[in-house]
């Protein structure tokens, strides 16, 4: 029974923790996105138009959602839920603190801690293709079709870059439960430098740029080219279409978070001992949330200055650039662990 | 009493029942809130404004086929290469550390022939 109401008190605060991010999260976007473009921005709703995201909420909640006549409509229904679930499902993996102890037993800050975490990871980030090939495939009408066959072939390219650039991360740790790759990170080289796996410079390289693509955000974002309107949710409107929306912030909080939990040490950081207990435990979650936002801001940042790419150059770079090396770095790193735990495997 | 193992998968199923729910109940309530008005063109497939010709499944080339196809194997291989990754450690503890590196340089390096034969076959060309 307490492993239940353990599971239902980390599945609610998962849910409150994600919908408050997305609030603040698409508000944050707009503003830094505005002031790296020398506008305004968000300024009317709530100080600083930090509710601006709520009210945009509440208006989708309240339009017509059309129905077009052409679609299969329990897909069509089906494709915005199917494309939210699985940007909920990933998070909760992600350790956002470290683990506390309250009475002698010790709570971790994650709603669970799979030993296959980094699969799970991959596997349910594939999830998210269904929706999309659902969503063009029951709107019934050329341009979402058109944008599905391509957002499709476009997540399915670089996932599975992204898989083969976490290999070098799994060769490191000899894990693949997440807590276990965060604490694989707790130490330091030599004295001061901490011991992160983004020593694994390329792997981070290529996780970063598929992140990118996988969460469909510029410079990758041709799924919703707004000069060709060919997307897959060109059909969607009203609240529908905020699921969609929705769904791709929570799937770039949640990247920006692998990216720091992967790679960035996750929570690991300092923390003074001085502290009274309960300001030790929020330390961690302190470090988590500034390494996380910092990625965040990469996102806003590159999609404030970078163009779209084209198709092709998209493609061509994915399968010919990125699978390719780290194919090669998964042979490098391997004979490099070998080099260091026993010298060259030839002496 | 569950244990922790099944704890977690039960977490998951937990977090896709409340997620239904609550995402299902928000469509749900916005379908019975929002205003319905249909008829009329609104409710014709997006054609940049113009009436829309023939039907909405148009056919699409060949080649997200087979990258579909590419990407299967290489999804599949990733699979394969995920427990040799964690399990290098122990085969290099055991002594068997040249075998298990030189068995994973021939799967790699059959892959990446697959993905050269693949490129000059021009899947990756666009014309």
């Amino acid at each position: 029974m307490t492993v239940f109401i353990e599971a239902a008190i980390k599945v609610a605060v998962a849910f409150v923790f994600i919908m408050l991010t997305t609030l603040v999260l698409v508000w944050a976007e707009r503003k830094w996105v505005s002031d790296l473009q020398n506008r305004i921005g968000p300024d009317r709703a709530g100080p600083f138009g930090i509710l601006q995201t709520l009210a945009d909420g509440l208006k989708a909640f309240f339009k017509e959602s059309i129905r077009p006549t052409q679609s299969i409509y329990l897909l069509y229904l089906v494709a915005p839920i199917a494309a939210l679930i699985p940007a909920l499902l990933i998070f909760l993996v992600i350790p956002i603190g470290a683990p506390i102890e309250i009475g002698g037993t010790t709570y971790t800050l994650q709603v669970m801690d799979l030993n296959i975490g980094l699969l799970y990871v991959l596997a349910v980030s594939s999830l998210a293709v269904y929706a999309i090939t659902l969503a063009g495939w029951s709107s019934g009408s050329k341009y979402p079709l058109l944008g599905a066959v391509r957002a499709s072939a476009q997540m399915i390219s670089y996932e599975a870059a992204m898989g083969l650039a976490l290999v070098p991360v799994v060769l490191l740790t000899s894990t693949t439960s997440i807590a276990g790759i965060v604490d694989a990170q707790q130490g330091t080289f030599g004295s001061f430098i901490p011991a992160w796996n983004i020593v694994l410079i390329p792997s981070f390289i290529i996780f970063l740029i598929a992140g990118f693509a996988e969460t469909n955000r510029p410079p990758f974002d041709l799924v919703e080219a707004e000069s060709e309107i060919v997307g897959y949710h060109t059909e969607y409107s009203g609240f529908a279409f905020a699921l969609f929306f929705l769904a791709e912030y929570i799937n770039v909080f949640n990247m920006s978070a692998l990216t720091v939990t992967l790679f960035l040490g996750g929570w690991a950081g300092p923390v003074p001992s001085f502290l009274p207990t309960w300001i030790q435990w929020l330390v961690p979650v302190f470090w988590f949330l500034l390494k996380t936002w910092a990625f965040v801001f990469l996102f806003v940042w590159v999609r404030a200055t970078l163009p779209r790419m084209r198709y092709d150059k998209l493609m061509t770079f994915g399968w010919k650039r990125l699978i390719p090396v780290s194919l090669a770095w998964i042979i490098l790193c391997a004979v490099a662990i070998g080099f260091r735990e026993f010298g060259a495997p030839w002496s | 009493m569950l244990n922790q193992y099944y704890g977690d998968y039960l977490t998951v199923a937990l977090f896709i029942a409340v997620g239904a729910i609550l995402v299902g109940g928000a469509v749900g309530a916005s379908k019975l809130l929002a205003p319905k008005n249909p008829g009329g063109f609104k409710d014709v497939a997006y054609e940049s404004g113009i009436e829309p010709v023939g039907g909405g499944w148009n056919q699409s080339h060949i080649r997200y086929y087979i990258f579909a196809l590419m990407f299967l194997i290489f999804d599949v291989e990733a699979v394969f290469i995920f427990p040799w990754a964690i399990t290098l450690d122990a085969f290099q503890a055991a002594g068997r550390g040249v075998f298990i590196l030189v068995e994973m340089f021939l799967f790699i390096l059959i892959l990446l022939s697959g993905l050269l034969y693949a490129i000059r076959k021009g899947v990756l060309k666009w014309e």
